[in-house]
């Protein structure tokens, strides 16, 4: 049945999310959160972080290309995209921030900015991923 | 779904009915919990929201630290605990955090996606009731009720004075038995709630006032004798040890638990100040218009010590006015330490408020209370000495004891604080409290005396230095540097300090009134230790500034920097717990508030020359200082203790005392935590 393939479909996309590291155990926390008075929240949630990192995405971009780089205010800004991104489960995304974090208290432009790409690479990727997961869900729950 | 087997959990285990905030804890508590959560990531607030509906709390989001701010000011008693991000772009959560212990008392938990030790030390520090690390999870959410059930039955132990005790006690040991993960009162919960259904009290959950246990009363000779046991036990005591060490007739552990909690929190505010000016500023506009504006003892604060007659205010703002260039300015008090001494010695004899004999023992004692004090303060410490203790007043009175008490604090903090002042002095306040903190390890450096007091005198320029020493959390070291603006660097130019000259001021800079800087104020000065000694041996005098007492206690033991952190721990305590015997400390606070300054003028100012003016100043303060705080605490902690040995600290003391009593104040202006200036070492 289509139910059945599509409830099959999102439990296997959903394991390999887990499995190949883009999500954490934070995600579940959101999952279970949600409830029927907020049947969509884990897709509000994801929304909301992904309108608002792009927000700081480009703070940390414009941060990046003014010369001299202000090392404080980058971490700044990386730190405060590192606890959106772990408060919603985004595993890959938070490890490149940390990541970004070390590069920038050592004061590593290059590494800050090569760091950098990776860390939207993983966000873009992410985006990708859920937002095909999260339609599946819904097409799962609205079949009868 | 969570929500709904919480819910059939919450309503199987009890037998009452509805929860309704205010209510008394009825079975279905914690749902309902007024939570306000501070976040400036939409994402994570949206997140926590739902976490804590879940939990079925009742939610409030902020997303920026004014408007939670404003929200909590609006409706004081409408929330039990406030969550807040740590990194928030308009107001750091520490400042935020401080805030709110001040004006509201209530339970503060941080968060943060940082980890570090230093963040988390550093929440700790700040009063925070707990710090959870982001992501943060539903598990950790649900048990913060916790904090609110601990913090309401510390304060209704306060309250009790003999008689409801059993159930004080109940409450503790029912806690064995806890089912919650992380929750260790789940007993205390239980037991709480059993008491409730039996005995319909609602005094957990309504506010304190309606409690109608007998408060004890922290006088200032029973705070003496709590902070004589601390010193003599070590700041990490337990509240048993104490209380066998005290033995007072019906004072009961949990009274002395909950004295020693607020004071060590003060102690802690003492020694975070310094560092901090805006921060104080932040915190002490923020705090309770009672303080009033304890941020600039500059001519306002003197103005409103003058007028309430317990200060000698009107020496002070003269003295302030002359010397530093009158209150509203931080901009570098030109207080040279020369001028102190001339300002402290002006001080004497009004500091007495009548009693002019007192003066002249006042300046000597000045003298001694600055002999910690470098003498070559530069103006700008000593200006910043000035506002520190100005702001130590204000701090003093904004910073409760433990953060918290703003409505319950103590007396002495309503007292001291003059709402009038407020606004100005808040950020006087700070910057008094920053550079006393700041200065207290200058001030030994330079002026080589201890004036610690509140970092003012000596550090008023370097703020930074004193980072650690001081640990006086909360409370503002007021007592015993109460005043000495020193700290505040950027606000007095010149640090002429006479602190050098009043070893007395030391003491109560290094008390820590500052509470960021103090920590690493204090631990400069490390001479202010002494002083604290000088207070306590001043029994006589009513100084109640316990906590000058106590920072004079803890200077000596620890005369090193790092030792102050725990005398301004002691300290701070101290001028907690001074701050509770709020109806005491009125008369004495004034009189504290003279008696410090009669102290600061009797130390040795003369000494300084140029530390002239700084000793006034510093007297000024530590006299604003115990006037503020003797309005908690009471006269009687001879202000001997507080000053060091180096001069007739007796006279300073009985000097200073005689001027408290005199004092007729009210207002103590600078409500340091009830530490009284009269501990200021001399």
């Amino acid at each position: 049945m289509d139910r059945n393939r599509l409830h099959n479909q999102v439990a296997s996309m959903r394991r390999s999310l887990f499995d190949q590291g883009y999500l954490d155990d934070q995600f579940i926390q959101l999952e279970e959160l949600q409830d029927d008075t907020n049947p969509n929240f884990v897709q509000e949630v994801v929304t909301l972080f992904y309108n608002d990192s792009t927000r700081l995405i480009q703070n940390i971009e414009q941060a990046l290309n003014s010369r001299p780089i202000d090392f404080c205010k980058l971490d700044d800004y990386m730190h405060q995209f590192k606890g959106s991104s772990s408060s919603i489960g985004a595993k890959k995304v938070t490890n490149e921030c940390t990541a970004f974090r070390e590069y920038c208290n050592a004061e590593n432009a290059e590494g800050c900015i090569r760091s950098f790409q990776q860390v939207k690479q993983e966000h873009a990727i992410l985006k990708r991923k859920l937002e095909v997961y999260l339609q599946t869900v819904r097409q799962a729950s609205q079949t009868a | 779904m969570n929500v709904s087997s919480v819910k059939g959990s919450m309503s199987i285990s009890s037998s009452t009915s509805t929860w309704k905030a205010g209510d008394t804890i009825s079975d279905q508590f914690p749902a309902g919990l007024r939570v306000l959560v501070v976040d400036d990531d939409p994402t994570c607030l949206m997140i926590l929201e739902k976490m804590l509906i879940a939990c079925l709390y009742k939610v409030t989001k902020c997303n920026r630290a004014e408007t939670a701010l404003s929200k909590l000011r609006e409706n004081k008693n409408g929330y039990d605990i406030v969550l807040s991000d740590v990194h928030m772009p308009d107001m750091d959560g520490f400042k935020l955090l401080e805030h709110i212990g001040l004006e509201m008392d209530l339970p503060v938990i941080m968060m943060s996606a940082d980890d570090g030790k230093k963040v988390v030390m550093k929440g700790v520090t700040h009063g925070a009731c707990d710090y959870l690390i982001k992501p943060v999870r539903i598990e950790a959410l649900k048990n913060i009720w916790q904090h609110v059930v601990r913090k309401r039955k510390n304060e209704w132990k306060e309250f009790e004075q003999s008689g409801s005790v059993e159930e004080g006690d109940r409450q503790p040991k029912q806690s064995d038995d806890a089912d919650y993960s992380s929750s260790a009162n789940e007993g205390n919960w239980k037991g709480s709630k059993k008491r409730k259904d039996e005995e319909e009290e609602t005094d957990e959950r309504d506010d304190t006032s309606t409690l109608k246990k007998p408060r004890v009363v922290w006088s200032v000779e029973l705070h003496q004798q709590f902070v004589a046991a601390v010193n003599q036990l070590g700041i990490d005591t337990v509240p048993k040890k104490i209380l066998e060490l005290m033995n007072v007739p019906g004072l009961t552990r949990e009274n002395v638990a909950s004295h020693l909690q607020k004071y060590r929190l003060y102690l802690r505010r003492l020694s975070g100040v310094s560092q901090h000016q805006s921060n104080l500023s932040t915190i002490i506009s923020a705090q309770d218009p009672t303080f009033g504006s304890l941020s600039s003892l500059s001519g306002l604060d003197l103005q409103t010590l003058a007028a309430t007659g317990q200060l000698p205010a009107q020496s002070l703002a003269r003295l302030q006015a002359a010397g530093l260039g009158r209150a509203t300015a931080k901009s570098g008090i030109p207080i040279t330490l020369v001028d102190q001494r001339n300002i402290f010695s002006f001080e004497n004899p009004k500091l007495r408020f009548g009693e002019g004999q007192q003066q002249h023992m006042t300046n000597k004692q000045q003298v001694n209370l600055l002999h910690g004090i470098p003498t070559t303060m530069e103006p700008k410490q000593l200006v910043s000495l000035r506002h520190a203790a100005q702001s130590i007043g204000n701090m003093n009175m904004q910073v409760p004891p433990h953060g918290a008490q703003s409505s319950q604090n103590n007396p002495l903090l309503m007292q001291m604080g003059q709402q009038q002042q407020q606004q100005q002095q808040q950020s006087r306040g700070q910057i008094l409290v920053d550079s006393t903190i700041n200065h207290a390890p200058r001030l030994s450096s330079s002026m080589g005396q201890p004036i610690l007091s509140n970092g003012i005198a000596t550090n008023v320029s370097s703020r930074n230095g004193i980072p650690e020493n001081i640990r006086a959390p909360g409370y503002s070291q007021t007592p015993s540097m109460l005043n000495f603006p020193m700290n505040h660097a950027s606000e007095l130019p010149g640090n002429s300090f006479a602190l050098g000259s009043t070893p007395g001021v030391s003491i109560l800079t290094s008390k820590g009134a500052f509470q960021e800087d103090v920590n690493s104020e204090i631990k400069g000065s490390g001479g202010l230790m002494p002083s604290y000694d000088v207070f306590n041996d001043l029994d006589q005098h009513k100084l109640q500034s316990w906590e000058l007492q106590n920072v004079g206690m803890a200077f000596d033991t620890s005369q090193h920097s790092n030792s102050l952190q725990g005398n301004l721990d002691l300290t701070q305590s101290a001028l907690g717990q001074q701050g509770f015997s709020s109806g005491q400390m009125n008369g004495h606070n004034r009189s504290a508030a003279v008696a410090s300054k009669a102290m600061f003028s009797t130390g040795d100012v003369k000494e300084l020359g140029s530390a002239q003016n700084v000793n006034q100043h510093l007297n000024n303060l530590l006299v604003d200082n115990t006037i503020r705080v003797k309005s908690e605490r009471v006269c009687d902690t001879s202000p001997a203790n507080i000053f060091p040995d180096h001069f007739g600290q007796d006279d300073l003391m009985s000097a200073l005392l005689k001027q408290q009593e005199s004092v007729a104040s009210s207002e103590n202006e600078f409500d340091f935590d009830g530490y009284s200036m009269n501990n200021i070492p001399v």
